[in-house]
């Protein structure tokens, strides 16, 4: 029915865990390694979950596919496509081999994000294996679901710090009929900020939104008679479309040569950041700056208003990666970490120290 | 607890409450003694209504250090006994948190305090052209705060998401009576994503004192069809063809014969008594979408097989459509005594397999059951008709629930889509998870409250509790779909 490998090595993947656990040893949990850079870097011992690959489940009329981790992100792209069908949140790969659970641990979406939502709003259930060694489900294969806590959610982001995923249902939606890009002008970020928050308060059917160098591009997802007629009404000029290249930060704006940052913003602010050179996403709640940043200087100036900054990519190794969380907050998390994985051994401090 | 006790108590939260906002005593006690599952009571130390957070904290500060149990209460609709209250415990009222804190027009979003009604979120931002989407339908009376508790759902989830999706921040109270945030304004996460733990956390996490909601654009147009069917099975096939065809609708709905005749008694909504289902899908955006996407599910319906489709022609005509599925729990509670509403959800394709299995089950017990069934996303409610009057017919009908929820279970659903676990499902949770899962569920509850004080009882069931469930549905010495994994 398809060509994706069918290999379950859940067996192999727990010896491996209760034997390093066993001696106090710490693992690095490794899919692609198409994401490897994201968070802090950690020496441990990598264990492989690439080869834990296979679809367990795909009823397209069900809108949910259950994978082995180890699937390879683009195969499965494709096997959606077949269907006419996608993943809503149009997750970056950063490499021909991504996996499925490297896109779950890190939590990573694309420009359809702030219209469709993200990586933890489809997934619906998980199997992982827990610092225990014991191999645990949460959630299920259903929409809905509020049977215990939501685990599996949790698991997005938490960048392999909680345990091994071994299997994830995620929701897919229907991919749209035509999608249509325009290109309007705007000098400042902040005019493009207003203009499309205030589009945002009309049912149009956007499905992203971009901003650099004074071009705002918007994207329309739809029927062909929906998209025509928010075209015709929204005005702008047709423009190719260049979303997976956003996507996949292979833009010209993404000098590979310079550090990469992320700003995260509630999407309608503005008089922030003055005029420093940026790529604006999500509606304008994620922002992109390419280049030397004080980082200390941008967290103070995003913390009282609800943003955050990562360092997302090639700062120094002396830079905090990600937002700074309150002591309180960090125990918090580091206490959630534990029940987990105990003796701390899935990727230790790759989001923060004890985390 | 003796009188006195209680007296002491409630003397030391009127040192910071309004005397009226501590009530002990017993007649006015008795109100909040259940929620929405009446046939659940408990008389509470104490009822506690602060006016505002700080309130909240002083609360908490002084129930961490009675060691006194704490069941927060919004407008006490829960299905399941979320809000049942402890006999030693206080129940915290958030009733008077009412307020709406703040809208913002650009950002499209709402602060609103957790007693404010789902529904009064909507009323307030209608002038601007926006609407806050889940839609429970109790959402006259319940509050946001007990939406977020229970992960509240309603009737357009497949396109606009579960309280979860809708919601952008939360400010809680713990149980030691700090003050925490979760800020997803900027769409990202710092650290752990903790929103989602808790959104549904059944008020065992934290006291929600304040939610940020998204807001969304009404849409424009909104159709309604609604598909005539002579079989269940034509019925749940056609859903899976209007999705197959890329469709989301906005709302599908399926009744079957015993909820349309008791549903068109009640509202005469021209329902078609005869027929063995129907479905009712609104589609709903722009006016250019929603007419060609209309047409193609009409047309979907006829070639699965309904004897009838018929077009909503207007606004009336589409709230009359809706009307009948609106009001078939109370259409259900006309016809019979007492009605016990499940909540599973399955895959969908599992319907018809599910349905036929409840038909057995409900013949097995001698008690009629009508089914409504949110379509599109597998959950499905199968109300069970009883008289409590009748000696033994209300633990007969909870035993039939408990296996009706059983099979949703083995048909790879779950035993709760959208009502929460409460004190009703805390059996079916120890066949839905293993030890292990549910061990991690408490692990995780004593990181954010240690000592065990927040809902105490509720939602995760002890080992205790299901070694108990187990025992008892032992039969003959074989348990009930012996393929499962258990222990």
């Amino acid at each position: 029915m398809n060509s994706i490998d069918d290999v379950d090595i859940e067996g192999e993947l727990t010896s491996q865990v209760i034997s390093v656990a066993a001696t106090g040893g710490e693992i690095e949990i490794i899919g692609g390694g198409s994401k490897r850079f994201y968070g802090e870097s950690l020496e441990a011992l990598p264990v492989d979950v690439s080869g834990h690959s296979g679809v367990i489940d795909y009823d397209p009329a069900e809108l949910v596919i259950t994978l082995r981790a180890g699937c390879k992100l683009s195969e499965i792209e494709a096997l959606l496509a077949e269907q006419r069908q996608m993943f809503g949140f149009e997750p970056p790969c950063y490499g021909r081999d991504a996996t499925i659970g490297g896109m779950v641990a890190s939590g990573l979406a694309g420009p359809r994000r702030a219209f469709a939502g993200g990586i933890r709003d489809f997934v619906l259930g998980v199997k992982i294996l827990d610092g225990h060694g014991e191999i645990n489900q949460f959630g299920g294969r259903v929409i809905k679901n509020v049977a215990g806590f939501d685990v599996s959610r949790l698991m997005v982001g938490s960048l392999g710090t909680l345990g091994v995923i071994l299997e994830v249902s995620i929701r897919v939606i229907p991919s749209y009929e035509t999608e249509l890009t325009l290109a309007f002008e705007h000098d400042s970020a902040d005019k493009h900020v207003r203009w499309i928050n205030e589009l945002g308060s009309e049912p149009w059917p956007i499905s992203a939104s971009s901003w650099v160098a004074g071009r705002s591009l918007l994207r329309l997802s739809g029927s062909a008679q929906g998209v025509q007629y928010a075209a015709d009404q929204l005005g702008g000029e047709t423009a190719e479309s260049c979303w997976d290249e956003l996507k996949e930060q292979a833009l010209d704006f993404f000098d590979d040569a310079q550090p990469l940052t992320r700003i995260s913003l509630p999407p309608a602010t503005t008089d922030q950041l003055g005029d420093i050179p940026q790529l604006i996403e999500w509606g304008g709640a994620q922002r992109w700056l390419c280049g030397e940043v004080d980082i200390p200087a941008l967290r103070s100036m995003t913390e009282g208003i609800g943003g955050s900054v990562c360092a997302f990519r090639r700062h120094a190794a002396d830079v905090a990666v990600f937002h700074p969380l309150q002591p309180a907050m960090l125990k918090l998390q580091r206490s959630i970490k534990s029940s987990f994985d105990p003796a701390g051994i899935f990727n230790p401090g790759r989001i923060y120290p004890g985390l | 607890m003796s009188q006195t006790h209680r007296e002491k108590l409630a003397a030391k939260f009127r040192e910071f409450l309004a005397p009226e906002n501590v009530v002990d005593q017993p007649t006015s006690l008795n109100t909040y003694e259940s929620d929405g599952l009446s046939a659940y009571r408990q008389q509470p130390l104490l009822v506690l209504l602060p006016e505002n957070i700080e309130q909240v904290q002083q609360v908490m500060r002084v129930c961490h250090e009675q060691r006194l149990p704490v069941v927060s209460r919004g407008a006490g609709t829960s299905l399941s006994g979320g809000a049942l209250p402890h006999a030693e415990g206080v129940v915290l009222s958030l009733a008077k948190m009412n307020r709406i804190l703040e809208i913002d027009h650009l950002s499209r979003l709402a602060v609103v305090e957790p007693g404010v009604r789902n529904l009064a979120i909507s009323e307030a931002v209608k002038s601007l052209g926006l609407y806050y989407a889940p839609d429970p339908s109790s959402q006259i009376a319940c509050t946001i705060g007990g939406n977020v508790a229970e992960n509240a759902g309603g009737v357009h989830c497949l396109k606009y998401g579960l309280t979860l999706h809708n919601i952008l921040a939360l400010k809680l109270v713990s149980s030691e009576g700090e003050i925490f945030e979760i800020d997803q304004r900027s769409l990202q996460a710092d650290g752990y994503d903790l929103l989602p733990l808790l959104v549904g956390s059944e008020g065992m996490l934290g006291i929600v004192v304040e939610v940020t909601v998204k807001l969304l654009p009404i849409p424009r147009c909104a159709r309604v069809v609604m598909g005539v069917f002579d079989s269940v099975e034509k019925a749940g096939d056609s859903v899976a063809s209007i999705i197959a065809e890329g469709i989301i609708p906005a709302g599908i709905e399926m009744m079957d014969n015993p909820a349309i005749r008791a549903a068109e008694d009640f509202v005469h909504a021209d329902y078609p008594v005869e027929a063995e289902a129907i479905l009712i899908c609104e589609l709903d955006g722009t006016e250019e979408e929603v007419l060609s996407q209309i047409e193609l599910v009409e047309k979907v319906l006829k070639k699965g097989g309904a004897t009838e489709t018929r077009l909503a022609r207007d606004e009336a005509e589409r709230l009359l459509f809706w009307s009948g599925r609106k009001a078939a729990f109370p259409a259900v509670g006309r016809i019979s005594p007492d009605y016990y509403c499940i909540d599973g959800t399955i895959p969908r394709k599992a319907l018809s397999a599910v349905l036929s299995g409840v038909r057995e089950l409900s013949e097995e017990y001698g008690l009629p059951v009508a089914n409504v069934f949110h379509a599109g996303d597998g959950n499905l409610h199968p109300l069970i008709l009883y008289d409590s009057n009748n000696e033994g017919e209300l633990e007969k009908t909870e035993e039939l629930g408990s296996k009706i929820l059983q099979l949703c279970i083995h048909h790879g659903g779950t035993i709760t889509g959208e009502h929460g676990v409460g004190v009703e499902k805390l059996g079916e949770m120890c066949v839905q998870f293993s030890e292990t899962e549910r061990e991690q569920f408490h692990a995780i509850r004593e990181c954010f409250d240690p000592l065990k004080l927040l809902n105490p009882g509720k939602a995760i069931p002890t080992l205790a509790r299901c070694a108990e469930f187990n025992a008892m549905h032992v039969h003959e010495g074989k348990l009930p779909f012996p393929e499962l994994d258990r222990f």
